[in-house]
């Protein structure tokens, strides 16, 4: 089929492409930028004279919750909140149950993701059996069966040891690594931000040097071992510092962060809303603060949603007995454009940060808007305002954004040319 | 965009009166002071041969305890059948939790016996407002402890102790002393002593049982006891709990004692006339001497029947804010 999308503000940051022009769209791959080929007679035309057109976004961690917790969530309805989105582009976690340790279960995710069509699907692997940190997964089965890297969340390894020969096995096949690190001695049975807040309110605290420690270990380990390493999750000012200080020494590292992590902090939790019960936890202002510097600055090159939908019941009890997690994917573009209404980013900079940013930090093929690429696209139209959850596709209800008017508001969703949310 | 939670007054009704009683945190040294002088007035009342008033005639409060408690518990037994309410009270630890009902159905269990007032304690820090804010409206809700968080009755009844013993807070040192990390005593205290507007608050623990930022209660911390005990009017001593000897908090209880706990010889550092105080059960030998529990300073047993006249203060005053709420509802209604 034959699309052209006309008059669109088009931004590619891979490129550094920002300009108004059409796109014009074949066999689900971008044919042409600006003129239409000779002899292209497009069957469909959008009318994009106002919005931006921008790479379909890519997200590091959205939980699908399938197989085995499809009370929170299903893959089909998941991978649709995202399109609203604007993603076309995803990895999935692997705490799934029984957990993406076997390539059925990375088989299962794949067909259910491309029967429902709606976003491009790449789980992360488990780096261990379980997640228990004994016994390594098979790893390269996993792979072939489509996983893109591994990790094991904020499940520990045992110990150093088998951590240390985790990664120099992953690094024999080429294998990416994703780590969450928290020091879980450190955090254990905490439940907030070691702080004045979590002081005040009574809820344990886990402390920063929970994240610290843990990053020190990993980094030293991904030198020594010479693994491909993505640092998932940063939540504190040291620990981006850690980074910055690593890639400065030339170690190849790249890292995320959670959108929320970069708008919240953790004196939102005053009033005890389990909304707010995300780990690792919010921090303070000044490491909020931090992380958008590097965010800004591409130490931190990826904004990931970090999703996690929860039915009602997982958030109805008190703080220090509610499910941890946000549910986000659905509100990502709009969420994020709210750091540049803010000031903080420049659009191409936070569309970067949303597409090739990640993209490239998994190598994955997607996240650019050019000819010969997937069809992957969003358009957007950045004066426009979205109310959060006016209508709301995730099976998870667990965002403490609902209510709000957030800046821009997604038009389209294009996945391999075809249109996969329209609002 | 940064939304934030807006900090509604949970606890209090549109006039400003109490409805729930959760956390002293955000209440006005008026209100603070009302508490006090009620449960001044209730005090005659147990001095009397019939220590009965009829202000909860017809009202049914229920004790609600996911937390083993003797003391808090049977105390707020008593101010509710002084007061002539019908009283439940349930051990929820032993019954339904363990049957794998959640709290938020336990609770629509006791709202069907219609239920005017939840008395609640719990484990977990936030129990108390998650209560208040998913019961039906008109049940008022009193915390009688959650967590690490707060225990307002057990803050409300030291500070009628102190006033009793030193007349106001205006001139006063107090320390607290031993486990603030773990105390909702403590944070409930820091709170109402401020809010008092006691000029010296002291708190008395090694680094291990400070919590961060502590001194964000207007508190100054110190981790040496002669240092913090000198010239204060009021000592509060904390209970110790075995647990904390585990994880590294502590050596031992024996090395405790050795650096807090209160002996004569230490207290003779504080003022002359200054009174010893503990929220019980206390550890003789632990955080504190014999000598002292049961010395002329000691004030601990006096804590617990100024603990009646506190919880009945609070649950009239409680129950009167929730009557004036509906009452105010249901003019807006018509």
């Amino acid at each position: 089929m034959k699309l052209s999308i006309h008059g669109a503000r088009l931004i590619d940051p891979a490129s550094g492409l920002d300009q108004i022009g059409d796109i014009h769209i074949d066999g689900g791959r971008i044919a042409a930028l600006g003129a239409a080929p000779a002899d292209f007679d497009a069957e469909q035309q959008i009318a994009a004279h106002g919005l931006i057109a921008a790479p379909g976004l890519v997200d590091l961690a959205v939980s699908l919750r399938e197989p085995g917790y499809t009370r929170k969530g299903s893959i089909a309805s998941e991978t649709r909140a995202a399109a609203a989105g604007g993603v076309t582009s995803l990895c999935c976690p692997p705490q799934t149950k029984p957990v993406l340790d076997t390539t059925a279960v990375a088989e299962l995710i794949l067909d259910r993701a491309a029967a429902a069509g709606h976003a491009r699907v790449f789980p992360i692997g488990a780096l261990s059996k379980g997640l228990d940190g004994e016994q390594l997964a098979e790893l390269v089965a996993l792979r072939d069966a489509g996983c893109v890297a591994f990790a094991n969340g904020l499940a520990p390894m045992a110990n150093s040891r088998v951590l240390r020969r985790a990664l120099e096995y992953a690094a024999t096949f080429d294998l990416t690594v994703v780590f969450h690190s928290q020091d879980p001695d450190l955090a254990e049975g905490g439940l907030a931000h070691e702080g004045p807040t979590a002081s005040f309110l009574g809820l344990p605290g886990i402390p920063e040097t929970a994240e610290t420690v843990a990053l020190a270990r990993n980094l030293l380990l991904v030198e020594q071992s010479g693994v491909r390493a993505h640092f998932s999750q940063l939540t504190s000012a040291r620990g981006v510092e850690m980074i910055a200080a690593a890639q400065a020494r030339g170690l190849p590292v790249s890292a995320d962060v959670a959108l929320y992590q970069l708008i919240l902090t953790d004196e939102a939790l005053a009033g005890f809303s389990s909304l707010y019960h995300v780990q690792p936890p919010l921090r303070s202002r000044g490491d909020r603060d931090a992380l958008r510097a590097a965010v800004q600055s591409g130490v931190v090159q990826a904004i990931a949603s970090h999703h996690q939908p929860h039915e009602a019941d997982a958030k109805l009890a008190p703080f220090g007995a509610t499910e941890p997690g946000i549910s986000s994917v659905e509100l990502l573009l709009p969420l994020a454009l709210s750091l540049v209404e803010d000031g903080l980013l420049d659009l191409p900079t936070l569309l970067a940060r949303l597409t090739c940013g990640p993209a490239t930090a998994l190598r994955l093929p997607a996240g650019q808007l050019a000819v010969g690429q997937n069809a992957d696209l969003v358009l957007f139209d950045a004066q426009a305002q979205t109310l959060a959850g006016e209508r709301w596709l995730s099976r998870g209800g667990n965002s403490p954004f609902l209510g709000h008017c957030l800046p821009g508001a997604v038009r389209y969703t294009l996945l391999g040319g075809r249109i996969s949310h329209q609002a | 965009m940064t939304p934030t939670d807006a900090k509604r007054p949970l606890q209090l009704n549109d006039q400003g009166q109490l409805r729930h009683f959760l956390s002293l945190d955000g209440l006005p040294r008026e209100l603070l002071t009302e508490i006090l002088d009620t449960a001044d007035s209730f005090l005659e009342v147990g001095a009397r041969a019939v220590k009965k008033v009829p202000l909860l005639r017809g009202k049914t409060v229920c004790n609600v305890f996911f937390e083993n408690s003797t003391r808090t518990r049977t105390t707020f037994e008593l101010a509710a059948k002084r007061l002539s309410a019908d009283v439940i009270t349930l051990n929820v630890s032993t019954s339904s939790t363990s049957k794998g009902e959640t709290l938020t159905d336990t609770l629509r269990n006791l709202e069907a016996m219609a239920a005017d007032m939840f008395v609640v304690r719990h484990a977990d820090s936030g129990a108390a407002h998650f209560i208040a804010e998913h019961v039906c409206p008109h049940v008022a809700v009193i915390n009688g402890g959650d967590g690490r968080h707060a225990h307002p009755t057990q803050g409300m009844l030291d500070m009628l102790t102190i006033r009793r013993h030193k007349g106001s807070f205006e001139n006063l040192s107090v320390a607290i002393v031993g486990d603030i990390l773990h105390s909702r005593v403590a944070r409930s205290n820091m709170l109402a002593l401020k809010t008092l507007g006691c000029p010296d608050i002291r708190v008395i623990a090694p680094k291990s049982l400070l919590p961060v930022g502590v001194e964000q209660y207007g508190v100054r911390a110190y981790t040496d006891l002669a240092e913090g005990l000198k010239d204060v009017d009021v000592v509060i001593m904390l209970r110790l709990q075995r647990e904390r000897m585990q994880g590294g908090l502590l050596p031992s209880e024996g090395e405790f004692y050795r650096l807090y706990g209160l002996t004569e010889q230490r207290l003779a550092l504080a003022k002359p006339d200054a009174i010893v105080m503990h929220p019980g059960p206390i550890n003789r030998g632990v955080e504190i001497e014999s000598a002292v529990a049961d010395g002329p300073q000691s004030v601990i047993l006096n804590q617990v029947t100024y603990g009646i006249a506190i919880r009945m203060a609070v649950l009239s005053m409680a129950m009167s804010g929730q009557q004036t709420q509906r009452q105010l509802e249901q003019g807006d209604a018509q």
